[in-house]
């Protein structure tokens, strides 16, 4: 492990990805992921690695595609309208098996918005932004230091099953400064060898990467090569914290700097005599279904906390299946709610 | 005793087509005078009451506030797009795109050509500042050779990131576009040079001749990191050399 | 303990970077901290402001909206975030921009005027440091010596070693100056 560094969460991102052996990063600047950005600009030619300054997200998120099939590691990062760009790159890297990480710094939407945090990319991220039935993993890190580790699990899990992995955390989380410690770097040369790569047909047959066929009955199979791999991660990597809900009466269900906020909601809450337990998917697609499932047949309320109108609330909702209530609250075009707000939620369900 | 006015002559007023609202741009930066250039020609041409401005992305995102006229806000790079839908869905409009080289000439590349092929009977005003500004200084096209940013902190490498792009040149290669003139700001001169064009860009539209595109070589006093009198001279003296002045097409005549 | 301080003020008085020390130094010392600016095109020469929770525990809430202190360094500022300071905390204010006094009654105010003694460590961009070594004495949240080594270190890597000698001289006279 490295030092202990003060750093901020654009700059852990980059860092953390140069370390995992992120060889190509292309993008097109945004706030608030400037940051991201600058930190490839000054490390990535320094390291003989490859930073691009693309024209447009559209740009961007195509470089990561043909990088992709050439068996490196790469990455693109953006912002909420950045990302609606990219919608068509993400479909066409998933319809062709292609490992690829995507960061999603979000602001307040719709259209222009703001640059201020918020979270309602939540749909068009665990749904499918783009076309066809393809699924990617989505993971939300809460804290500087967990958006290392995550964007470190991006890569091996992009690998793993070579699909688009996206880091969907917001504003604050990219701005923020938290002492974060790394792991050494990993060369990329030490990696696994990708044998589907574009390397040059040498000695072999032609590797060919594609996401179309005509004839409906080979498509059709290619999407069940597809769907089969997502049970697998549905089955393999859902992956969530439960903070305080042993006893818990009520939990909050939240994701990303919402969660992180409603701990100290919890303390607080707590203090009060409040029994209050956090439930926190840390990956949004495959969301945890089943254990807040569990959970909830134990608990009286699950409220759902979102910088959004109500996105994950609808999985929390398909989780809970009428086990316990689920109310929302939430709010919205980069408003950042407070541990006070969220307590007087709170303290509605309360008896 | 009022003052007798009956005599006097006007050589300077806010233009008639501005608002009260106050500018959002830093000291020194172009954009502010270029805003009262297009309100001038606006005003001479009797046209507020049928012009629709498109607000860019960009340090002009607020350009909706400061004309008395109607207006819309595009998404990053696609104001000429914008323009093209409102022109063509009512072509008594008087429509003028405004936008910044990351926004005409990097994003909206595509949207920007196709506008011109097709010869557009819109005015596109481009305000080429060789930087992004709005986001805080990362290099735009046509940052100059040798140029820090934030993303070229070595300065720009032709071999690493390409040369600065002539995208009015580009354009003036186009068989369809009747005005392509490239202008500046950095002294009255240019400023008069600057109003004419504008001026001459509006009225071809107005007389339905088609496209017209003035690019503006602007300053950004805050990212290049000058005073705005450094900043006026480093377009006289080194902009101008990558960005030559002057008409490129001008078939309106 | 769980210390959180809101340091606010026009863009240019140097509020941000006067967070991001005292958030090293609170590394430095062992605690557990968050530094979260406002960031944005308010900063284009409007107000600044930047929040560090300093705890002996994981920090939960990086967004605070009951600080137990308050560095203000002009009066929109003071305006804005006095209504929100916990009970029995800490406010200092810059008493070279700030005329009025304090409405509330519960905290313990430190009026420092910043000016002249950043004037005297050589600069007035120092007030920064004056304001930051006023509110280290008034709360003892990290002691002086952890912070101006992290201010010599964050000044050095940042390539402006040469003023370090006058941002510490700063700091020390805000210290002694309450
Ligand atoms: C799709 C999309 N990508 C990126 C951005 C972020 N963005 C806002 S303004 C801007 C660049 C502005 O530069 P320029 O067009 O040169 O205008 P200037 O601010 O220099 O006048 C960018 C990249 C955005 N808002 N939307
Ligand atoms: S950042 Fe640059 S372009 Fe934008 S308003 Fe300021 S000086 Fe003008
Ligand atoms: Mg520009």
């Amino acid at each position: 492990m490295g030092e202990r560094k003060l750093m901020r969460g654009n700059e852990v991102i980059a860092e953390a990805a140069i370390r995992a052996g992120c060889e190509c990063y292309f993008a097109y600047p945004i706030t608030p992921q400037a940051e991201l950005l600058e930190h490839m600009a000054r490390n990535m030619p320094r390291l003989g690695r490859t930073f691009v300054q693309a024209e447009s997200e559209i740009g961007a998120i195509n470089m990561l595609y043909g990088a992709a099939a050439a068996g490196v590691r790469a990455m693109t990062s953006s912002s909420s309208p950045g990302i609606s760009l990219k919608q068509e790159g993400i479909s066409y890297i998933a319809g062709s098996n292609l490992p690829a990480v995507i960061v999603n710094i979000m602001r307040g939407g719709p259209g222009l918005g703001d640059i201020a945090p918020a979270q309602g990319d939540y749909f068009q991220a665990t749904k499918g932004g783009g076309h066809g039935d393809y699924r990617m993993i989505v993971l939300g890190p809460s804290t500087v230091p967990e958006a290392g580790e995550l964007t470190i699990l991006a890569f091996d899990l992009a690998d793993k099953y070579r699909v688009p992995v996206m880091i969907l955390a917001d504003g604050m989380l990219g701005q923020m400064m938290e002492p974060v410690e790394l792991p050494d770097p990993v060369d990329p040369a030490t990696l696994p060898k990708k044998d589907w790569a574009l390397t040059g047909a040498k000695g072999r047959d032609p590797n060919i990467i594609l996401s179309f066929d005509l004839d409906p009955e080979v498509l059709k199979q290619m999407n069940l090569v597809l769907q089969e791999k997502y049970r697998k991660i549905e089955d393999n990597e859902a992956r969530y914290e439960e903070y305080q809900t042993d006893d818990a009466d009520i939990v909050i269900a939240a994701y990303g700097t919402v969660a992180r906020i409603a701990k100290t909601v919890v303390r607080r809450a707590r203090a009060e005599g409040i029994k209050l337990g956090l439930f926190r998917p840390i990956t949004l697609w495959p969301f945890p279904y089943e254990p807040l499932r569990e959970l909830a047949s134990r608990v009286k309320t699950v409220l759902t906390v979102e910088m959004s109108a109500g996105q994950m609330w609808e999985d929390v909702r398909l989780a809970v299946a009428e086990r316990a209530e689920t109310p929302f609250y939430g709010e919205m075009g980069g408003v950042v709610t407070t541990p006070k707000k969220i307590l007087s939620e709170v303290r509605k369900y309360a008896r | 005793m009022p003052v007798n006015t009956e005599n006097m002559v006007k050589v300077f007023g806010r233009p008639e087509s501005l608002t009260d609202a106050r500018f959002t741009y830093c000291p020194g930066c172009h954009h502010g005078i270029l805003t009262r250039i297009i309100a001038k020609a606006i005003d001479e041409l009797g046209i507020a009451e049928r012009t629709v401005t498109i607000a860019p992305v960009g340090c002009s995102v607020f350009a909706y506030l400061w004309y008395k006229c109607d207006a819309v806000q595009a998404s990053h790079g696609r104001a000429s797009a914008v323009a093209t839908g409102l022109k063509r869905a009512n072509k008594d409009l008087i429509v003028i795109s405004y936008q910044g080289d990351g926004d005409f000439a990097s994003i909206g590349t595509a949207e920007s050509i196709h506008a011109a092929n097709r010869g557009e009977n819109i005015t596109v005003i481009f305000v080429n500042n060789q930087i992004y500004g709005m986001t805080g200084g990362e290099m735009a096209p046509t940052t100059l050779v040798g140029q820090r940013t934030t993303t070229t902190p070595d300065g720009r490498d032709p071999a690493y990131f390409g040369y600065p792009i002539r995208f009015s040149e580009l354009i003036a290669t186009l068989d369809a576009p009747v005005y392509v003139t490239r202008q500046a700001l950095y002294d009255t001169r240019r400023i008069m040079d600057a109003e004419k064009a504008i001026k001459k860009a509006i009225s071809y539209q107005v007389e339905g001749k088609g496209y017209s595109l003035v690019e503006v070589l602007s300053t950004c006093p805050t990212n290049w990191h000058m005073s705005p009198l450094e900043a006026n001279r480093h377009v006289a003296e080194v902009v101008t050399e990558a960005f030559p002045l002057g008409d490129l097409v001008d078939r309106g005549g | 303990m769980e210390r959180s301080v809101i340091i606010a003020g026009f863009g240019g008085q140097g509020v941000i970077l006067a967070g991001k020390i005292l958030a090293q130094a609170g590394m430095d010392h062992g605690l557990e901290v968050t530094w979260l600016p406002s960031y944005g095109p308010e900063m284009r020469g409007g107000t600044a402001n930047c929040t560090v929770v300093l705890s002996e525990e994981p920090v939960g809430s990086p967004i605070v909206d009951e600080p137990t202190d308050l560095v203000a360094m002009n009066l929109p500022s003071l305006d804005k975030f006095e209504p929100m300071v916990a009970r029995d905390g800490t406010i200092v204010m810059n008493r070279s921009l700030i005329e009025r006094d304090l409405e509330r009654t519960d905290v313990r105010p430190y009026l420092v005027d910043v000016h002249p003694l950043a004037e005297e460590a050589g600069s007035s961009r120092a007030i920064n440091m004056v304001a930051l070594g006023a509110y280290l004495k008034a709360t003892g949240v990290v002691p002086l010596e952890v912070v101006k080594g992290a201010m010599a270190r964050m000044l050095e890597e940042g390539g402006k070693g040469k003023f370090v000698p006058m941002n510490e001289k700063a700091l020390e006279l805000g210290y002694e100056a309450v």
